[in-house]
């Protein structure tokens, strides 16, 4: 059975499943109890879980914070981060504390807390509401990153974030928030962390993706002549190396887009990799659609800032002519 | 115009134990004597693992050690106080709460030599926190968790004076408050983050009013008085585990160095040390002890024995520990379950360090793990 629904309900679908299957799941954050979340994605979580659903003081520190101690204690927080972008004040509770724990204690403790970011841009948001940060994250040892880029691995990973024993950064787009419905299945669904997708088939290039820049780079995909094979990322941190490998060995081309600064981005990362284990089945250069080294700018330049179809289009297009 | 009075605070100091080892009954925790004993005995342990550790520092065999020595009343007299169930949430300067706690010599001396083996921890311990203030919020959260599963437990979280200059401490008493969160803030002012005075880190006039902010209730106890540092926590944690936190500072003294690699002479005067000398928390309590009879100076002599005896044989441990340590076990504790890129770079390690890190760029060719 399946459930046409946007990737904001699918969300609060796993939240809500979560809640119902694990007495020791707990939600909490800025605005996401009686108000259900500035995107409304705890919408009414709190009426049906009044003990485990929380409004918290405005302090990410302090949500990260208490989390890795709920944690410790043997809950299962799932944090919210209004805006991505304020996790910054976030930053050493999650990078000193919550990804440590099980490195510095050995496994003695761990810390099982999904700390949730909408994310990204391309919705006409305030200043610094914007901006993209995996690569940091993915930077960071002892954390997983996942990002959903539908509704149905926005329900899958999030359980799976949820579940799984370590901490998990999990980026939502909101710019795929409301986007589209699509089919989400009933019930239980859990996509395993660390599994790329492949969302397209295609013999001449492979685009990798993730998060906010799939549909665009689908979208790009459609008007070309040639047959790309598209790669959903899903997870940046554990990366599905293999995936990535497999489809460039078999394309010999291959073109990353993300929407974050290129500059020690997480394509970065994606063309060593290739060059550490595939590189003599390049037939071509690596090419890069990115955001600009510039700080994410309000939005009457967004859609100059964004990669949109077009400029991943002319990237494959450079990687299949060269 | 309107102008009235809408709030009004204040900051009770308490002392039990006077600096000539007098004491005010009303104020004292009713403890049995082998409690007496045991407190006695574990002030000891802990100022001896501190001075040993300073000194196997001096001869290069452990990395920075952070030393407690003056603090003993403050960590010994709270630790003792959280009852078995609780959890402690220690800062880098908390040897004595973890002896008190039953955590063994040669775990400390693990950490100070470098190894995670050190920081293992089990009934409710935390590991050494080294950011600044940040581990409050921890315990703010582990007692939200005793709140909201409705354990009759409480928490109990140290920090130092610099600490509270942090947003975190703030972000930490204020979600306590408002989550009634089963958490007792204990600051030991010991007057010093690192060269930075007291006076330098907060125009306010206590530390405990800090609380006020955050609606929790805030109190001073003479730091170096172990008995009233008891009275003062098992009050307060008697308070979190009904859901309303409590700040305690702790009025006390850093002895000796910031850490090993620090010089007091440099920032303190002679004079400062010795007035803080002679209000030492041991003297003080040994007084105490003999005046009452609890203990004479037979006793106080096989006290100082067993305790050498205890730390020759730890110290032995420690170094035996340091004989086992595999470097590749840095990878196997990052994620529960090792992902495949580290455990390719774990295999890349163990070529290195085989003699056999040669590793072939050539397409097709195996990886061998
Ligand atoms: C966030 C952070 N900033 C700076 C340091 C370096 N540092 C270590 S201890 C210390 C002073 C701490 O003073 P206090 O909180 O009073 O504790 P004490 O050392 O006196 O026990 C500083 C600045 C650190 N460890 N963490």
């Amino acid at each position: 059975m399946t459930n046409e629904l946007r990737l904001v309900e699918a969300i609060r679908q796993a939240l809500d499943e979560e809640l119902a299957r694990d007495d020791s799941v707990v939600v909490y954050g800025e605005d996401v109890g009686v108000n259900g979340g500035v995107f409304r994605a705890t919408r009414e979580l709190a009426e049906t879980y009044p003990d485990r659903v929380y409004d918290t003081p405005v302090a990410e520190a302090g949500i990260v914070g208490m989390g890795v101690g709920l944690a410790a204690y043997g809950l299962k927080p799932v944090a919210e981060i209004q805006f991505a972008s304020f996790a910054y004040q976030a930053f050493h509770q999650i990078q000193q504390h919550a990804a440590r724990m099980r490195a510095r204690t050995r496994g003695t403790l761990n810390c099982q807390l999904t700390i949730r970011m909408p994310y990204g841009g391309g919705i006409r948001a305030l200043e610094l509401h914007s901006e993209s940060f995996e690569a940091g994250w993915a930077h960071v040892p002892g954390l997983k990153v996942a990002v959903p880029s539908n509704p149905a691995d926005g329900k899958g990973l999030l359980a799976a974030s949820i579940r799984d024993p370590d901490p998990v950064v999990f980026l939502e787009p909101t710019r795929l928030y409301r986007a589209t419905r699509e089919s989400v299945p009933e019930g239980d669904h859990v996509v395993p962390l660390g599994e790329a997708a492949v969302v397209a088939e295609g013999e001449d290039a492979t685009a990798v993706a993730w998060g906010g820049m799939v549909p665009e780079t689908l979208d790009a995909v459609d008007d070309l002549d040639a047959s790309v094979e598209v790669v959903d990322l899903r997870t940046v941190s554990p990366m599905d190396t293999e995936a990535v490998l497999d489809s460039v060995r078999k394309t010999g081309r291959c073109v990353v887009v993300h929407e974050a600064p290129r500059t020690g981005g997480f394509a970065a990362e994606i063309l060593a990799r290739i060059n550490d284990d595939a590189l003599y089945h390049l037939e071509a250069p690596v090419e890069r659609v990115t955001g600009y080294d510039v700080p994410f700018p309000l939005f009457a330049r967004e859609d100059a800032y964004r990669p949109d179809a077009d400029r991943i289009r002319r990237g494959i297009e450079r990687a299949l002519s060269a | 115009m309107v102008r009235e009075q809408v709030a009004e605070f204040s900051i009770q100091y308490v002392q039990a134990l006077d600096e000539d080892g007098d004491l005010d009954e009303s104020e004292a925790p009713d403890l049995d004597e082998e409690t007496l004993r045991e407190m006695y005995r574990l002030m000891k342990l802990s100022r001896r693992v501190d001075e040993r550790a300073v000194a196997l520092q001096r001869r290069g065999e452990l990395g920075t050690y952070a030393p407690g020595i003056g603090q003993e009343a403050a960590q010994i007299g709270s630790a003792l106080a959280l009852a078995e169930g609780g959890w402690m949430v220690p800062s880098f300067r908390e040897g004595g709460a973890y002896l008190a706690r039953g955590t063994p010599v040669h775990r400390l001396l693990w950490y100070a030599l470098g190894m995670e083996e050190g920081a293992e921890v089990s009934g409710g311990n935390f590991p050494p926190s080294i950011p600044v203030g940040s581990q409050p919020l921890h315990a703010a959260g582990v007692g939200w968790g005793q709140e909201m599963t409705g354990a009759a437990e409480a928490t109990l979280s140290y920090f130092g004076d610099g600490a509270t200059s942090q947003g975190d401490v703030y972000e930490a008493m204020n979600m306590a408050g408002v989550f009634d969160s089963h958490v007792v803030f204990l600051c030991q002012n010991n007057q010093y983050a690192i060269s930075t005075p007291r006076g330098v880190q907060t125009r306010a006039e206590t530390l405990a009013q800090k609380a006020v902010a955050a609606g929790i209730e805030g109190i001073q106890v003479d730091g170096n008085d172990v008995l009233g540092v008891h009275a003062v926590v098992r009050h307060a944690l008697e308070s979190a585990r009904g859901g309303d936190p409590v700040l305690v500072e702790a009025l006390t003294y850093r002895r000796s160095m910031h850490t090993t690699s620090d010089d007091p002479t440099v920032y303190r005067t002679e004079e400062e040390e010795a007035e803080w000398a002679a209000r030492d928390p041991i003297d003080r309590f040994e007084r105490y002890l003999l005046g009452e009879d609890v203990l004479d100076e037979a006793e106080i002599d096989a006290v100082e024995n067993r305790i050498e005896e205890e730390l020759a044989d730890e110290i032995e441990r420690a170094r035996a520990g340091r004989e086992g340590v595999d470097p590749a076990e840095m990878f196997d504790h990052v994620f529960a379950e090792i992902p495949p890129a580290l455990r390719e770079q774990r295999a890349e390690f163990e070529r290195g360090r085989t003699g056999q890190y040669d590793r072939e760029r050539t397409e097709g060719s195996e990886r061998d793990e």
